[in-house]
């Protein structure tokens, strides 16, 4: 048994793990964005990262990690509803390049922005929870008390957006300005309302990525903290589907898990060949998502 | 009571509705009729706030309504049933409810409750998707979802359209039956002018957007000259 746990195969369904519950966060906060605004939210690692840079800059003040990682939420929500309010809402109706091309301008000037006030040289976070693995019989079994902070985290996030979605007023009004906006209206839910708050909400989604990520003692705190991580969350969305929440959360994982076997036996080196190559097949199979119901939408 | 005076739209060059003046009385079905293309669609829309006209102004009682937002009016108690019904298709019939119920001032299970009641149809399949429905199960759920507001205006856009015969007798006997006990002023907007003309008190006929007839429902059926020209009710 203990062999078992402290296997190669263990160690990667770990990681893997991990990782899917990562990238499974960042898609699930390009879905909140696409849902509400049909918006493909090229800036979804950017605006986060720089949340993260305001938050957990103020560790430098000493001020305690906890609260750092609550000032970081309220500024991804402010974040969030300034981009929309001012970037986006003049783009809603004009052609779907439009707010593509302005999200990647958007993404650039962040990292420029935080680049030139916190210089690009990585901050590291302390993470909460050690990082070093567990052992068992003096050997790793591929999990620390760290990653399982950030399983843990990325379930407890997803479990209450569902719950937001599926089970409130709130969520209903949510869901039903993002599918049917005049219809909303008429009915008296304040859709422009609604679609701030799904920007926010993405936001403050991607924040708690981008701090798990930062956290990590490899990569640290820098401007393009979540641009390969944006790149992975990307392809989980697209595959399991922009308009499903669930489906991306669980492509999110399962590409963890085959990324990390890919890296552990072929090369690290494939593994973003391999993700490109379950993107494009993936998409010529099921344009719309593998977990996307198919659109039967009647006027 | 809804009061329209003056009221002027116009999409680019084309003129929607010219100087349209209209009453619909408290507690009295005023039907809108005229062709495809006279604006009936229009005036409901501007009077819910979708539309901005371009002069003229929408009251409800003594309250102008001009320049507000579809949200804000809706809040105030006009209920609009859009052309096409408007039922969230991906909802269940309980969900569509409980959205029409988020401005409501009664508590939810109440208001449920009463709809349940008045559209037993409704309560049967409150858990299933709202793209099951018929046509005129979609209709009732619509009207259902706006009622459920406890609004004092109701606003119907073509709710006959795609229903067999014996569907919109039934509907426009629930509509009289509304207006009746409820105190609502319906404005029914219908291409269906027979059907219309058997349930409302008065009737306003539009042709491109201007108003040619504004009299009780009786003596609009009773003019041959209308019936012919603008009503396409050929015997």
């Amino acid at each position: 048994m203990d062999s078992f746990l402290t296997s190669r195969i263990v160690s990667d369904i770990l990681g893997g793990l991990t990782n899917g519950a990562i990238y499974g966060l960042v898609a699930l906060s390009l879905v909140l964005v696409w849902r509400a605004t049909r918006v493909l939210n090229f800036a979804q690692g950017a605006m986060p990262m720089f949340a993260t840079y305001l938050g957990m800059g103020l560790l430098s003040y000493h001020w305690p990690y906890w609260v750092c990682v609550g000032v970081s939420l309220v500024a991804a929500f402010a974040i969030g509803a300034l981009t929309e309010r001012v970037l986006v809402r003049p783009l809603y109706g004009k052609p779907e390049i439009n707010p593509i091309v302005v999200m990647v301008g958007y993404l650039i000037i962040l990292e420029a922005f935080a680049a030139a006030i916190w210089s690009t040289t990585p901050r590291s976070l302390p993470a909460p929870f050690s990082p070093i693995d567990w052992q068992l019989g003096g050997q790793p079994v591929g999990l620390s008390p760290f990653s399982l902070f950030e399983i843990v985290t990325a379930l407890v996030v997803m479990g209450a957006i569902v719950t937001l979605f599926r089970f409130t007023r709130l969520g209903l009004q949510l869901r039903a300005s993002a599918l049917a906006p005049e219809v909303s209206r008429l009915l008296g839910v304040r859709v422009g309302r609604m679609l701030t708050l799904g920007w926010m909400l993405s936001t403050a989604v991607g924040a708690v990525t981008a701090i798990l990520v930062a956290s990590n003692f490899f990569t640290g705190l820098t401007p393009q903290l979540m641009d390969g991580i944006f790149a992975f969350g990307f392809i989980a969305a697209a595959v399991g589907g922009l308009d499903s929440p669930v489906g991306a959360v669980t492509s999110g994982i399962v590409l963890g898990v085959i990324l990390q076997f890919v890296g552990d036996y072929l090369n690290s080196n494939a593994i973003i060949l391999v993700a490109l190559v379950i993107l494009i097949v993936s998409l010529m199979v099921r344009p719309s998502g593998l977990l996307t119901r198919s659109a039967t939408r009647r006027v | 009571m809804i009061t329209v005076e003056g009221l002027t739209v116009t999409f680019g060059a084309v003129n929607a509705l010219r100087d349209v003046s209209l009453r619909a009385e408290t507690g009295k079905i005023t039907a809108v009729l005229g062709a495809n293309g006279a604006g009936k669609t229009t005036l409901l829309r501007t009077i819910s706030g979708l539309v901005a006209p371009q002069s003229g102004t929408v009251s409800l009682d003594e309250r102008v309504l001009t320049r507000r937002k579809p949200e804000e009016i809706a809040r105030l108690g006009v209920g609009h049933v859009p052309e096409g019904r408007g039922v969230i298709a991906e909802f269940t019939v309980e969900e569509n409810l409980r959205l029409g119920a988020i401005v409501a001032k009664v508590p939810l299970e109440e208001g449920l409750a009463q709809q349940y009641e008045a559209f037993p149809v409704l309560g049967e399949r409150r858990k299933q998707h709202a793209a099951k429905l018929s046509g005129g199960e979609r209709q009732m759920l619509a009207m259902a979802r706006a009622l459920i507001a406890r609004p004092s205006v109701l606003l119907l856009d073509e709710p006959s359209l795609g229903l067999a015969p014996l569907v919109t007798a039934q509907l426009m006997a629930t509509i009289a039956e509304l207006c009746a006990t409820k105190d609502l002023t319906v404005v029914l907007v219908e291409q269906n002018a027979s059907s219309a003309l058997r349930i409302a008190h008065h009737a306003v006929v539009l042709n491109v957007g201007r108003v040619v007839a504004d009299a009780p429902a009786p003596q609009v059926a009773a003019d041959e000259r209308l019936r012919q020209y603008y009503l396409g009710m050929v015997e």
